[in-house]
Parts: structure tokens; sequence; C-alpha cells
């Protein structure tokens, strides 16, 4: 089953060309990475893919939804986090989780039962009363994880999920990763970090707003020749016709 | 003569020399060298941005003392203010003017001209000189990023603090950016650069690894992974998360952790009881427990290895 499947999309704004005519798609459970230079066209594709930008053409369909036609419908059934902002610091630990569960719709009584879980799980319960902001920061990023997934979304998209995380802290969010991928939760991830990019089972890599590259870490690896993404990456990068860089 | 004793007491004395400076939480003591390029490392929250704010002046240290070129960090602030050059992590130049607006700003500030020092910022501004009517808020990141670098460096600074100069910035930018380092650091310039990327370490002279307000660790890149305690080995195979589950429980393993492409696992180094733990019977084990095509190679440490292991203690 595919969770999303898009088709020639694109975005211009002006005479400029953000994204260029992409086609691709993602299977259940997949960890799917999704990389590319600064500029490359990333985040305004994630926003077309979030239903919060409209494509100027092309089609898709994201959580069984169309893009074009059921933008609103998108944002009910996917999750979303990013390392920029993730959850309200000034707010409790229970408050964040029980307004995520609002604006998601969870039933209350469910809510209640799944947020008892979810702090056990991740060895919260003693910080149930505490302000988000007094939490050390590894803490803060596996809560804000669990948070984007609790109304069981089918796709969660991660956009730099683990940028200035500690080493140990990146690895273990990786593992809860791969955890929620397990039990069925598509992951679509973005990062600058290119050891992370071997972790993904697929990796698209963008360039100038089209996707140049599309495969597992192995056989990218293979296709050029490269030791590793880092070096994948850079010899893709080079391809970049805009003197960005 | 004077001119020969001046030379000789700058080519002897420290850049910056700190003494159990306190401010929030931690204390550090460090010394940085002239024409050194110093590393700060650690992961968001460590206390980079604070250190650097009190080092550039533009934060009261709570308790201790640091120097910058001789100059007191609380009494001789004005001076350290003409000396540095600092570029913060948030971009924080003038959005409404352009390119070449904010760089004359700079300039003028410092009672100098973008003439007198293009030199030193030619090879970054150049890649911005096609765009020097555009507003600075409408450039891409990399380019807002060459922009702060060269207002930071248009007065020729002696001491240049950049507070991570890479964060959020792709693989190649971040490449360009550390060549761009290195050929200021052949101007004679001292360089105080944070990052929370490890694999940055190795382009440092001297690093200092940062966790809670406090340096975990300061040397050399080589000096900090010939210190690694453990043996470490890589491993590879089929199903990675079958493996790390495999190795974790294994008799003698003290950590696994995912590596890119393969696992890191670390071993007791002197132990009477897991000194015989190799590559040959860590495969061995494996194989045992059903794992079949595994790879286990003995492995040197990166500066990421090192840092985690810090961690752990």
């Amino acid at each position: 089953m595919r969770v999303i499947e898009v088709e020639n999309l694109t975005k211009r704004f002006g005479s400029f060309t953000a994204v260029d005519n992409i086609s691709f798609s993602v299977e259940r459970g997949e960890i799917f990475g999704f990389l590319g230079a600064n500029g490359a066209g990333k985040t305004t594709a994630m926003k077309m893919l979030c239903g919060l930008l409209r494509p100027t053409s092309g089609k898709g369909v994201v959580a069984g939804f169309d893009i074009n036609r059921d933008s609103e419908k998108i944002k009910a059934a996917i999750g979303y986090m990013s390392q920029k902002f993730a959850l309200y610091e000034d707010l409790k630990v229970w408050e964040n989780i029980r307004l995520y569960a609002g604006i998601y719709g969870v039933p209350e009584k469910e809510a209640t039962e799944r947020s008892h879980r979810l702090l056990e799980e991740l060895g919260l319960e003693k910080e149930r009363e505490s302000l988000v902001k007094s939490l050390p920061l590894g803490w803060r990023q596996k809560l804000a994880f669990s948070v984007s997934i609790f109304h069981r979304p089918s796709i969660v998209f991660l956009d730099e999920p683990t940028g200035g995380v500690d080493p140990v802290t990146r690895r273990q969010f990786w593992e809860m990763i791969y955890k929620a991928a397990a039990g069925g939760i598509t992951i679509f991830v973005t990062t600058h970090y290119m050891d992370e990019a071997e972790y993904c089972n697929r990796v698209s890599i963008m360039v100038d707003g089209r996707i140049e590259a599309l495969d597992s870490p192995a056989l990218l690896k293979k296709e050029f020749g490269a030791v590793n993404m880092d070096d994948v990456f850079r010899k893709l990068a080079r391809r970049s016709n805009n003197g960005l860089l | 003569m004077e001119g020969l004793t001046s030379v000789c007491k700058k080519s002897f004395s420290k850049s910056i020399v700190v003494k159990e400076l306190a401010k929030n939480n931690g204390k550090v003591s460090f010394e940085v060298e002239r024409g050194e390029i110093f590393g700060v490392i650690g992961p968001d929250g460590a206390g980079k941005t604070t250190l650097f704010r009190v080092l550039t002046t533009l934060l009261l240290p709570d308790s201790g003392e640091a120097k910058v070129e001789g100059y007191d960090i609380v009494k001789d602030y004005r001076e350290i203010r003409k000396i540095v050059g600092y570029m913060p992590g948030r971009f924080s130049l003038y959005q409404d003017l352009t390119v070449e607006e904010n760089l004359r700003i700079f300039a003028t500030l410092f009672n100098t001209t973008i003439e007198e020092n293009y030199h030193l910022i030619k090879d970054i501004y150049c890649h911005l000189e096609p765009f020097k009517k555009r507003k600075a808020g409408a450039l891409s990141g990399g380019m807002k990023q060459k922009l702060a670098l060269s207002c930071a460096l248009i007065h020729k600074p002696e001491v240049l603090f950049l507070d991570e100069p890479t964060t959020g910035i792709d693989p190649v930018s971040r490449k360009e950016l550390w060549e761009m380092l290195g050929r200021l650091k052949r101007e004679g310039i001292t360089i105080v650069v944070s990052t929370p990327y490890m694999d940055e370490a190795s382009l440092c002279d001297r690093i200092a690894l940062m966790q809670d307000g406090k340096f975990l660790m300061c040397d050399t890149p080589r000096a900090i992974i010939d210190s690694f305690d453990k043996n470490l080995f890589s491993v590879k195979g089929e199903n990675m998360g079958v493996l790390l589950e495999g190795l974790r429980g294994a008799d003698g393993v003290l950590s696994c952790f995912a590596f890119g492409d393969s696992l890191h696992i670390t071993t007791e180094k002197d132990n009477v009881i897991f000194q015989s733990v190799t590559a040959d019977s860590l495969k061995t084990y494996l194989e045992k427990t059903g794992l079949e095509g595994v790879e286990v190679t003995k492995t040197e440490p990166s500066v990421e290895d090192c840092f985690m292991e810090l961690l752990s203690k």
C-alpha cells in the first residue's frame, strides 16, 4: 500500500521553479529520507505534501487524500515534527499531550489512557507536571516525536528532527523511528547528517527542484561509486546549476 | 628593536586565556593560541552560545576571568569589541538593507572601508557580488551565511568568533565554509568556532567537547582519539535491527550504537574476564545466535565515539 504517490508535482513562484516536475511514491512502513542542498526545494515539496501549499501543477495522494482537493483532510491525517518547533515550552508535559490530542480529535477517554502509556514508555511519569522547557533537550525531542504520532497517523513528516542533538540522543531517537516504522507508521524525514541517510530504507536527493536520485543507500553508493552517503551527496550536488552553493 | 620585541611578545602570548569562567551553570578554563582554530563542540543547550557571548563582552560572567588578546572581558570591553569579529548563530544582519549596504555599515562602524580590507573577504564575497543589490532578507541560507561572515571580517579582526556557522547547512556548503576558515587561519586570524557536528572536529587544531556548561575534554582531536580507553569494533550485517539487539545483550559488550551503515560496539580494554573479546570471537558469537554474513573489524574511534564514551561516564 502506498502512503504517498505524487506525479509531475511542480511549484513555481513567479519565474522561479522551486519544485520541478517530481514523481515518486512511498510505501507503508517505509523510512524515506528526503535530502537535498539548501535551496534545492525540499521545504516547498514538503509543504505541498502536508497540504500547506497548493501545487502549480501535478497531482498527488497523501494518506489517502488528494493534495489538490483535500488538503484539510491531509493535515488531520498526518503527523509533523520539526527541530525548530515541536512543543509549547511554557506548557507542562501533560498539557502538551492533551493539547495535541485535542487538536487531532483523539476522544478524551482514549487520550487519557494513551497518555498514561506514553509517559510510562518514555519513563517520564515523574515529569508529568514539569514545564517542557525544564526538560533536557533529549527528552523533549523524544516527547515531541511521541506527541507527533499520538493520533496514530499513517505517516509522520520529520523536518530535521535531530539538528543540534547530542550523538547518543540522536541515535536513541532513530531507534524510536525504527520502532514506529515497524509498527506500520511511514516515516518521511529530512536531515543534514549523512550517517542518518544510511538508516533510511530509501533516500531521494533533490538538486535544483528535481529528484536526481532515488534508491536504497546501498544501491545509491553502488550507482555513484561512493564510499558513503556523504560522498553520494557531494557528487550529486555538483550537478547544481544555480551557483548558490 | 622595539618592533622586534613586540613581535616576539605577540608570538609567545596567548590569544585567549580563560580562568574558572562561570555563567549560569558550569565553569570553564582554557587557552587559545594565536592563529589557531579552536572548536567548541557540543549539542544544543551545552552552553556554547553563552560562552561566546561572555567572551565577546555581550554578557557579564558570574565569576572567573577571561582575557582576549590581553584585554579583560569586563574592564576592557571597548577594546575587545574593536578587535573581535562575531558571527552569531542566528542571522542578525539588516534584512531590509541590500548585501552591499550591510557590508558598508559594518565597515563604517569600525572606521574602515570595504576597499581597505577587501582581500580578506574576496573569496567569500565574490559569490555574493552578483547579488549585491539584493536585500539581505531575500538571500538563500548559504548566502546569508557568507554575507554574515563577510560582515564579521570587514574590520580585519584579530579574533573571529563563529557561533554554529554550519548549523542547518548542507554538507557541501559546510565543506566550503571550512575551506574558508582554513584560508583565514593562514592570514593569522585566531578562530573560535562552535558546532554540533562531530565530524568537523578533525578540521580544528584543538577542540573542547562541551556538555552542561562544562568541558568534558579539551585537546587536539588526535590526543582525544588516543585517550579513548575502550576497544572499538565496527559490525556490519544484513539486518541491522536484529544485530543491534543481539549485540546489546552480548557478554563483554559495553555499548552498541548505529554508525552510518555499520554498528559501533565498545568492549573493555584491560579486563581479565573479557580481554579475549576479539573481532573473531564476536563474529563466532553472532553466528552462533543465527546471524549470518556478519563482518566484524576492529576500528579506530572518531571524535563522535569519544564524545559518546565521555557522555556515558
